[in-house]
């Protein structure tokens, strides 16, 4: 960054967080008991701009007022000081890609399910969100299973303290949900009628009940203001509508290579905003993937295979998007990898050739953006959600922890505190409140991962 | 593969080649080497610094400081800033189960029968399953591997080189324990499932007991030989070893129940043998050194789910170092997606979590060949152990560090970094 630009945005900081410390005092009382809280003298890596060797991150009624170096970042008399001297603040972790809190979306009735909602089945007690904020993460896309062509809508979880299920959800500013639209293809989604048997027909059921979509969009228009003409109100209609309309964005489960370029072709046909996810295979296609501009969703395991569609899994994925200039976020895709060891995932890139700066982008920003949540997460600015997390050093580390994890300005995870530490560590008790269904490697569960 | 090349090292495709090098054991001696690190952990003292290791006709010839054991000159060097010696995966499946988890290559569980002590890891080993390769390429040089958890008595397991083209050129010991399930996971899957024994926690004990009765009673008359001795049985047999303490039991089990009940099978016939997993070891801890028991724990990372494993944690590995008992770290057995975790890296999660650097290399290393009985062969750098070595561009746990090269029988296997 030129040093123009450095002392501008400098100039900018100074001003946010005075303003932002009079609305604070303003708005203390409608957050009771909150006060602002800063963070003082740790590393910053704001994702978005350079790290800040020694920063001050300044937060208030849930939001980031300040964040800069030390010497110039004012701190509000009133605020909770936190020493984070020799210790390192990032942004919140972003996956998107989690099933955690045991819900299931569409059933064995049908292979395309767009009125079913994942947030009718989660368990907000299930010791996976506990042990998600234990690795810092504080956003999830929680997904239904892949053993659907679609499966249901998925949901943009915040990972507040919660007693219920709305107290998760990420609203517009309309209070509508916001989430998106699972989709799998290749041989998850394969199996008995009414399912498909083979990809091409995965293809063309999927582009019939798009059709069928179009269809009522224009029943819809046609019939304007005479309720009299309009089609009857359709759960499925109206959720794939939200696809058709971009609303929505969908969240495509596809390994192979060619399964990915289906989804492409898809995608042109229909013109719905699309994530690949899994993308065992993006290596091979990288160059296709830069040109579609198509952002890839990505998980790192410890060794290839296990499904014939994985078998090509590389390492190098995040390396290979990175130099072709893909979109490339992470997922864990809980439980096939665990939401403790995120991090993890960001440094096995790194061994495999990506930048540090890009793994670290990868686990925030990048995911922000494929879940158009980048105005308010993913980043330390001003702005933003005070979603945060404090660690013990260089986050690409093996012994570095997650100390604490703040969403919203509100501490959610504290690794002193030993109910917490039993979630972080493991040990007994430390699934309790974890859903009843079955466990990772049961086969109902494999085949629709 | 556009553009993909100089990634290499991480590219399936390209990894093929690798497992192509003229590695194959038991032909001409390999020419003499030698391998300088910065750090050289020996696991038989404390680590050394800018150390040499000579390797000669497949053994350790010399180990020492660069000043102490001079390089001869034109002895092909490899240098690299950590060495260890050649990891050891202290239980794993791979090579009975392979990469592609479709029924051909998966031959770790035969579930016709619950109890089947009788088959032989050596008759379903595939020395080129391409995960042996990927794990060799993390400096993984020996496997415990064989039947898989998941049935009363699974079968035999075995100790192997990851190199070789058949099974007989790398295989250390043919048959190295039984393996025995416990708990949850002993009950039959499959259709009918409910109706088939052991369909409870005490019947998988009795079956168990019972099999183990029935094989004293054999040996017994088989030894009285004459016109009444029985015929030959190969599950007896099998057994018969195993009361002889020829072969011990590898109980895999999770519940402080199960270990309990494992304890008290093996106090009863007067068994050697491993404890397996052990999730909850950190509630038996007294009785399992009373017991004189090691336990080869459950990889750190293994998925905590519901039920048998839902109580393990990150930190059991530096409990039981606390406890003074013996164990080693495994990659361990996996069903699905990644269908094999590396013992290197589960035990960087316990380096992360209480044990210290060296503590956790010996859980898979010198610790791990203890326990598996290998010790007079791998696990150690030292003079007259087989060439078993891995390199390293640093700190060997570290996320982002490499593996830079691996020796096995004094012969480079990879020295493509990982």
């Amino acid at each position: 960054m030129p040093a123009f630009t450095a002392h501008r945005r400098l100039h900018f900081r100074v001003a946010v967080s005075a303003a932002a410390a009079m609305f604070v005092a303003g708005a203390a009382a409608a957050y009771g008991e909150d006060r602002p809280v800063a963070f003082v003298g740790g590393r910053v890596l704001p994702i978005a701009g350079a790290a800040i060797d020694r920063g001050t991150v300044v937060v208030a009624a849930g939001k980031i007022i300040a964040v800069g170096p030390v010497d110039s970042t004012a701190v509000p008399a009133d605020a909770e000081r936190i020493d984070a001297t020799g210790k390192v603040l990032m942004p919140g972790l972003v996956d998107t890609h989690s099933h955690v809190g045991g819900g299931w979306g569409g059933d064995a009735s049908g292979p395309i399910q767009p009125d079913v909602r994942i947030l009718d089945s989660i368990n907000v007690r299930d010791a996976g969100f506990r042990k998600c904020r234990a690795g810092g993460l504080t956003t999830l896309n929680i997904m239904p299973g892949s053993g659907h062509l679609l499966s249901g809508q998925t949901i943009y979880a915040k990972l507040r303290q919660a007693d219920t299920i709305d107290d998760i959800l990420y609203r517009d500013p309309d209070g509508r949900i916001l989430g998106g639209m699972k989709m799998a293809n290749g041989t998850n989604s394969q199996k008995e009628p009414p399912f498909p048997g083979t990809r091409s027909k995965s293809a063309a059921l999927v582009r019939q009940k798009f059709l069928k979509a179009l269809d009522y969009k224009r029943k819809l228009a046609a019939a304007s203001d005479d309720a009299a003409k309009r089609p009857d109100r359709d759960l499925e209609m109206e959720g794939l509508l939200d696809v058709l309309e971009g609303r929505v964005i969908v969240h495509h489960h596809a390994h192979r290579a060619d399964d990915m370029l289906t989804v492409l072709r898809l995608r042109e046909e229909f013109g719905f905003k699309v994530v690949l996810h899994h993308a065992s295979e993006a290596w091979k296609i990288a160059g296709e993937l830069a040109k579609a501009n198509a952002p890839c969703s990505v998980i790192v395991v410890d060794a290839p295979g296990g499904k014939i569609e994985a078998m090509d899994m590389s390492l190098a994925t995040g390396a290979v998007l990175e130099k072709e200039g893909v979109p490339c976020a992470f997922h864990t895709d809980d439980p096939v990898t665990d939401s403790r060891l995120f991090l993890r995932t960001a440094a096995l890139a790194v061994r495999a050739g990506m930048s540090r700066e890009k793994a670290l982008e990868a686990l925030t920003l990048a995911g922000a953006k494929m879940l158009e949540l980048d105005h308010r997460i993913g980043s330390l600015e001003p702005g933003k959600d005070a979603d945060l997390i404090l660690l013990s050093g260089d986050p690409l580390a093996l012994r570095t922890q997650v100390l604490q994890t703040w969403v919203e300005g509100r501490r959610v995870f504290d690794r002193e505190d030993p109910e917490d530490r039993l979630f972080a560590v493991g040990g007994y008790g430390a699934s309790r409140d974890q859903t009843a269904h079955a466990c990772c490697t049961d086969n109902r569960m494999a085949e629709t991962r | 593969m556009r553009g993909t090349c100089r990634f290499a090292p991480f590219m399936l495709a390209c990894v093929l080649a690798i497992a192509d090098l003229p590695f194959a054991r038991g032909e001409e001696p390999a020419p003499p080497l030698a391998i300088r690190g910065e750090v050289v952990h020996t696991m038989t003292g404390p680590a050394i610094t800018d150390g040499v290791i000579l390797v000669e006709n497949g053994k350790i010839k010399a180990v020492g400081t660069a000043a102490q054991v001079p390089i001869p000159p034109g002895t092909r060097t490899l240098q690299g800033a950590v060495v260890t010696p050649g990891l050891i995966d202290a239980h794993t499946v791979v090579g009975l189960t392979g990469w592609i988890n479709q029924p051909q290559d998966q031959d770790q569980l035969d579930p016709t029968e619950p109890i089947q002590p009788e088959l032989r890891a050596i008759d379903s080993y595939n020395p080129r399953e391409r995960l042996i390769e990927w794990l060799r390429g993390f400096g993984i040089t020996t496997l415990h591997t064989g039947h898989a958890p998941g049935a009363l008595v699974s079968g035999q397991t075995m100790i192997v080189k990851t190199t070789g083209d058949s099974v007989e050129e790398a295989v250390l010991r043919p048959a190295a324990m039984v393996a025995v399930t416990l708990g949850d996971d002993s009950r039959p899957g499959g259709d009918g499932a409910e109706k088939k024994s052991p369909g409870t926690r005490s019947k998988a004990v009795a079956m168990l007991r019972g099999e183990l009765v029935k094989a004293r009673e054999y040996a017994r008359r088989r030894s009285a030989g004459g016109d009444e001795q029985p015929d030959r049985d190969l599950r007896r047999e099998v057994f018969a070893d195993v009361l002889a303490q020829k072969l011990p039991l590898l109980v895999t089990v999770n519940r402080a129940t199960d270990i309990d009940a494992a304890l008290r099978v093996a106090a009863e016939f007067d068994l050697r043998i491993v404890l397996d997993s052990a999730g909850e070891a950190y509630l038996c801890l007294e009785r399992i050194k009373a017991a004189g028991v090691p336990v080869i724990l459950h990889p750190s990372m293994r998925r905590a789910g519901m039920g048998e494993t839902e109580n393990i944690s990150f930190e059991t590995a530096a409990t039981l170092r606390d406890a003074g008992i013996p164990f080693a770290l495994q990659s361990g057995y996996e069903g699905y997606v990644p269908k094999t975790r590396v013992a290197l890296f589960e035990a960087a999660i316990a380096a992360a979590n209480g044990l210290t650097t060296e503590q956790a290399l010996a859980s898979i290393t010198v610790d791990a060949a203890k326990i598996l009985g290998i010790d007079d062969r791998v696990g150690a750098l030292r003079p007259g152990l087989d060439g078993d070595i891995a390199i390293f561009d640093g700190d060997p746990f570290e996320y982002t560090t490499h593996c830079a090269g691996v020796v096995i029988d004094g012969r480079v296997v990879s020295d493509a970094p990982r």
